[in-house]
């Protein structure tokens, strides 16, 4: 019969098989990754790099790609006093959204970190307004800044100050556009933190008050520093949110050119208006990797500033540490 | 304090220890559940921060609940009015905003959207996580990398590529640039790092699945959890984003925060009927927030995640 012929057929189809399966598992790895990488270069990648070309060329929203200019847009970009303006406000508008937000979200979080009953609710309650869209804090917060009528001004008459003209004066506006960012962000900061100081262990604690350390003493000495790199995340996360901030100064009065003296125009809305306002988009382009390097650059000094400060609080050295594994040691013994 | 540790029962001596001394060492791995409940301050101090967090959507409602006289009224009115109904149904049949349009529109965008990121970044983060391969590490380091990246750099090319392709104005340019996430993959792939065993993927292999089925049976089920999240992040940052759709959309096809930037853009600004819009545009996910605002806590807390 033709047995040496089957199993010679049986040998051959398991022989492919396995190349099959050899190939599966070379091959399947990059199928998996490939539609991410394939996606991302056409949809985020490629924007990012043709901006750079962009930037150097004549470029028009209706006449398209002109001549070759060099570094022209660049150079007009940074004579342009309205660029500094919104450059300033930028970096007002961070300062007085970021400091704030990171300082109370700290207190936030150590107080959701006690052994609070109903913890899920205390949480939930502070996470709330990040569901509020931007674009609807600012319509609100924009009601309540009003210079005329808004009840900050009303809260404000009632207790005996003269009313603040929120929009129309530079650092009231500034405020009042920090103020709808933390409102939105301070929760949702602290709830990262508060995951950063459930992950410090416990026995440091233990140890700091057997040496009769005060509750604030423990969450500078042992807190701050514990948490340094949930911080590092924080800050450097923010910065690069808080310098492209547009939505709220865009809405923060029907106008949308932040002011009417460029009060509260930032970077990005001046991008837009030289893109979508003056249909120049080779400017427009320059001023965003003019963004792109700012935003580098404080990050990296955001993060030696975050290193020096934290560390130059580290009080928790070995001494107290090495105390506090003795109670684990009895527990075994016991 | 209960939970301070008295030098004694720090050190016991073992051999001679009394009764009570032992028990109070036994008791020690509950320590964490009998810590001290806090006073009524840091309640106090809780409630005020919801009351902040709650006060600013209350506001809105009582303006929106209000007619235009409220708003211009010296002294301040404390509880809503009975306008809602008819400013929701001046928002609604606003001609010029399209608010109906603009539900609709931005229920589609960030479904696809959720859906599509969550669907790839699971497939890459399960290869990144667990699959060898050349240049896994490289490649890993390039995604990190591009999360630090801001947004506003690729939008003027994103602008000219959708006009050239026609798109502009559609709800394709606004889901196009937003179906896969940098942020999405490394989530899924520290999230499969921790939570799937190598040995689960091994014994599918062994039994003779084949790597798509392994990944369908194996992986898939196991992501569920971590995928629901940031299913429920996307979902949440496609809702509220405001600059791209504004940019590339116009106001015959908005999604919600534009319709609501077009509601305040008249020369006079009726703020009943804005902040009335603003309550329309938060309700639906308000409702999310109630349902899932659990799992979102938790998301935030284990994946730290800002966007």
């Amino acid at each position: 019969m033709t047995t040496a012929l089957d199993d010679e057929r049986r040998i051959r189809r398991i022989a492919f098989s396995q190349k099959l399966s050899h190939w599966d598992v070379k091959i399947s790895p990059y199928l998996y990754i490939s539609p991410f990488f394939i996606l991302f270069t056409v949809t985020g990648l490629f924007p990012l790099l043709y901006t750079a070309y962009v930037s150097v060329h004549e470029w028009h929203l209706i006449g398209g790609e002109g001549d070759f200019v060099g570094l022209d847009n660049f150079s007009f970009v940074l004579q342009q006093p309205q660029f500094w303006i919104a450059l300033r406000n930028t970096f007002s508008i961070f300062l007085l959204s970021m400091i704030p937000q990171v300082t109370f979200a700290l207190v936030i979080a150590a107080v959701l970190n006690e052994n609070l009953r109903a913890k899920t609710f205390w949480r939930m309650g502070v996470l709330l307004p990040y569901i509020v869209a931007p674009v609807a804090v600012t319509l609100i917060f924009s009601n309540m800044f009003g210079d005329q009528y808004g009840l900050v001004n009303n809260l404000l008459g009632q207790a005996g100050i003269a009313p603040v003209q929120w929009h129309s004066q530079e650092l009231p506006s500034h405020v009042a556009i920090a103020t709808m960012v933390n409102f939105r962000w301070t929760g949702y900061t602290a709830l990262i933190l508060l995951a950063g100081m459930q992950a410090i262990p416990r026995d440091l604690y233990e140890a700091a008050s057997i040496d009769g350390a005060s509750k604030p003493r423990q969450f500078f000495s042992i807190t701050i520093p514990q948490l340094r790199p949930t911080l590092i995340f924080v800050i450097v996360t923010s910065t690069i949110g808080g310098l492209q901030i547009f939505d709220e100064p865009r809405l923060y009065d029907q106008y949308g050119q932040g002011g009417a003296n460029s009060q509260w125009m930032t970077i990005t809305i001046y991008l837009y208006n030289l893109g979508w306002g003056q249909l120049n988009f080779g400017r427009a382009a320059a001023v965003a990797w003019l963004l792109f390097l700012i935003i580098v650059l404080i990050g990296l000094v955001n993060l030696a500033i975050t290193r020096t400060i934290a560390a130059s609080n580290d009080i928790t050295a070995t001494p107290r540490k090495s105390k506090t594994v003795q109670p684990r040691r009895q527990k075994v013994t016991a | 304090m209960t939970t301070q540790l008295t030098p004694e029962r720090v050190e016991p001596h073992v051999g001679s220890a009394p009764s009570e001394q032992r028990r109070a060492i036994r008791q020690r791995p509950n320590r964490l559940a009998n810590r001290q409940r806090p006073g009524f301050l840091t309640y106090g101090f809780l409630a005020a921060v919801i009351l902040g967090s709650v006060f600013p959507l209350y506001w809105s409602f009582l303006i929106g609940s209000g007619d235009a006289s409220t708003i211009t009224r010296q002294d301040i009115v404390w509880w809503p009015g009975g306008n809602f109904l008819v400013n929701a149904a001046s928002v609604l049949e606003n001609e010029s905003v399209n608010f109906w349009r603009a539900i609709g529109n931005s229920i589609i965008v960030s479904t696809v959207v959720a859906v599509s990121v969550v669907f790839f970044s699971t497939l890459s983060g399960y290869a990144f996580a667990k699959l060898r391969f050349r240049g896994k590490t490289g490649l890993l380091i390039f995604v990190i990398a591009t999360m630090a990246v801001p947004t506003q750099l690729g939008i003027v090319p994103l602008f000219i590529a959708m006009s050239k392709l026609q798109l502009a104005g559609t709800l394709a340019a606004v889901i196009l640039p937003a179906i896969v996430s940098a942020f999405g993959v490394f989530w899924m792939t520290q999230y499969f790092g921790q939570a799937l065993p190598f040995e689960l993927i091994e014994a599918a292999r062994v039994d003779g699945a084949s790597m798509i089925r392994t990944f369908w049976h194996v992986a898939l089920p196991a992501a569920r959890p971590a995928a629901a999240m940031l299913g429920l992040f996307i979902f949440i940052s496609t809702w509220t984003n405001f600059f791209w759709p504004f940019i590339v959309l116009d106001r015959q096809n908005p999604t919600l925060p534009v319709a609501l930037a077009l509601l305040q853009s008249n020369y006079f600004v009726d703020y009943s009927v804005v902040l009335a819009g603003v309550i329309l545009s938060t309700v639906p996910l308000l409702i999310l927030f109630i349902v899932a605002g659990r799992q979102l806590v938790s998301g935030i807390m284990q994946g730290a995640v800002k966007g």
